[in-house]
């Protein structure tokens, strides 16, 4: 964990309501896909938990949906403004489970995490299967980026306007794979729980005080004990989860 | 050079911050960023007799200068905050703690209190009777002066270590509770706890906080904390330990002058990690300018 000043070095809307960041900073506490940074931004009390989409070198990339004042005051910082930054916050993903074929299931705000998790599994030699569901078409985002990859990618939107109609639960019938990583409102993840055959790992989202385990703000029940969101999630296993 | 040594009830700390009770974990998380051992002391997360998960979520809701917590006392409960936390905390502290100790009966207090008393690293009780998330207990305590002096006494009765009760900013008159603590028999008295208040989302047209109220912390309630500790000082003849929306070094000597002995800085600690030593590395510059060479001489210098 650290706290540093990043530069915002490019900014710009990449769907309805959702902007695409590009910050530059010291990104050396970044260890693992689904980790978060959370961002202090002036004149708003408690920062902003974002997850991280991309890191590389000292650019590290963010994608958030406008939701409220903070994530107003992102979407407009003009390139240049410094955001004081923690970042190495929450565990990540484990690679390690994934076996030969995994499938990455990224619904709305939870695309984002899905990217540089796809991106070390290519470079570990899996091949993932991604699922990326949204509401309606003009909410459709970085499926090309997935894409380059050089992954399948399926798109479900709830109104039927691009890609399958329906959930994410919709496209996952006839497929194939190891294990499952999962990120998105937590309907989306109940829906997932319940569908999968195999092992998995769901990322979470809870109003947090500080971001790094010491308020216990965001404290849930598992079946492996209490865990605070922040510090021992926001990734747990399917197996802990107790709904 | 200035000196920032104070003395707490008989202990001296080489500088009055303390960082407050359920924003510092148990110590050892934040001894990962920095040394731990510069602070005055701390006060760690308030333990109870049994072990409690606390509120459902959301916990949490941001306010202007400011933040509403409903934690509602999570802790893994007193024996193993001794077993397991304790230990990890004395790895990297060498110096005395503060135990922030809650409960819902008398003997609850009274039975944790008597259990921590064994652990010989605790320097300071600090006997929480105004935490206002948890119902049935906690503020009810300290909400009346005749509950106060009881539980005061109660607790007195089973340790010789100093005994600092924690109070409820939620009151028609601090004043009168301070005094009953002090007739109790505590060596000392921490103000202010946060102050209840309630925020409502517009979406969904409901309190944010599944709680439904939480307790107010940060800058926007310093004023506050001043006022009372002002008020506290004219009335007790014991230490204070002052705490409420301190950010920076400026603060700490505000709260000094209005009567505090010690500081305990609370929600900064959540927004940035390295709020406490950021505050002591100040501490001697911000003397120097106001012409303080040691922090005793200002304790309630404004009065």
């Amino acid at each position: 964990m650290k706290d540093t000043q990043f530069t915002v070095v490019e900014n710009k809307r990449i769907a309805h309501n959702t902007y695409l960041s590009v910050l530059e900073g010291d990104t050396s506490d970044i260890t693992a896909p689904g980790q978060f940074v959370n961002i202090k931004l002036d004149g708003l009390y408690l920062r902003r938990p974002i997850s991280v989409c991309d890191v590389e070198g000292n650019k590290l990339t963010i994608i958030y949906k406008v939701v409220g004042v903070g994530t107003e005051k992102m979407a407009a910082a003009p390139t240049g403004e410094k955001w004081l930054t923690l970042t190495g916050l929450g565990n990540g993903y484990d690679l390690s489970k994934s076996g030969d074929r995994p499938l990455l299931i990224g619904g709305g705000a939870g695309v984002p995490p899905m990217y540089l998790l796809a991106r070390e599994l290519v470079k570990e030699g899996k091949r993932p299967t991604v699922i990326l569901g949204f509401g309606k078409a003009d909410e459709v985002f970085f499926k090309e980026e997935f894409e380059a990859l050089g992954l399948q990618v399926i798109v479900t939107t709830q109104d039927g306007s691009y890609g399958v109609k329906g959930f994410v639960t919709d496209a996952m019938d006839d497929l194939q794979y190891t294990y499952f990583y999962t990120c998105g409102p937590e309907p989306m993840l109940k829906a997932v729980y319940n569908k999968t055959e195999t092992s998995g790992e769901f990322s979470f989202e809870e109003r947090m005080g500080c971001g790094f385990g010491a308020c216990m703000g965001c404290t849930c029940k598992t079946k492996y004990g209490n865990k605070r969101i922040c510090r021992d999630g926001p990734v747990l296993e399917k197996e802990e989860i107790i709904w | 050079m200035v000196n920032t040594k104070v003395k707490l009830c008989g202990i001296e700390l080489d500088n009055p911050i303390i960082p407050a009770s359920g924003t510092f974990g148990f110590g050892y998380e934040f001894a990962e960023l920095y040394d731990i051992n510069i602070l005055g002391s701390l006060s760690f997360k308030g333990t109870t007799l049994e072990p409690r998960f606390g509120n459902p979520c959301p916990r949490i809701a941001e306010c202007d200068s400011g933040m509403l917590n409903a934690v509602g006392l999570q802790n893994p409960g007193v024996d193993k905050v001794i077993k397991t936390e304790l230990p990890k905390l004395r790895e990297v502290f060498r110096k005395p703690s503060m135990a922030n100790v809650s409960g819902f009966s008398l003997e609850e207090y009274v039975e944790t209190v008597r259990k921590l008393d064994t652990v010989e690293d605790i320097g300071w009780f600090e006997i929480n009777i105004s935490c206002p998330n948890v119902h049935g207990g906690g503020m009810s305590f300290g909400t009346s002066p005749k509950m106060a002096e009881t539980v005061t006494r109660a607790v007195r009765d089973v340790t010789k270590k100093p005994i600092i009760i924690k109070l409820s900013p939620n009151v028609t008159d601090i004043v009168s509770i301070a005094k009953a603590c002090e007739e109790g028999g505590a060596d000392g008295v921490s103000l202010i706890n946060t102050l209840m208040g309630m925020r409502i989302s517009l979406k969904t047209r409901r309190p944010i906080i599944a709680n439904k109220t939480g307790g107010f912390s940060g800058p926007a309630i310093k004023p506050v904390a001043v006022r009372m500790i002002y008020q506290v000082y004219d009335a007790v003849n014991i230490p204070i330990v002052g705490m409420g929306g301190v950010s920076n070094a400026e603060d700490v000597i505000e709260l000094m002058l209005a009567g505090a002995t010690a500081v305990e800085v609370g929600a900064a600690n959540l927004v940035n990690p390295y709020a406490s030593r950021d505050i002591i590395l100040d501490l001697p510059r911000v003397m120097e300018k106001y012409g303080i060479k040691s922090l005793e001489e200002i304790i309630g210098g404004a009065h």
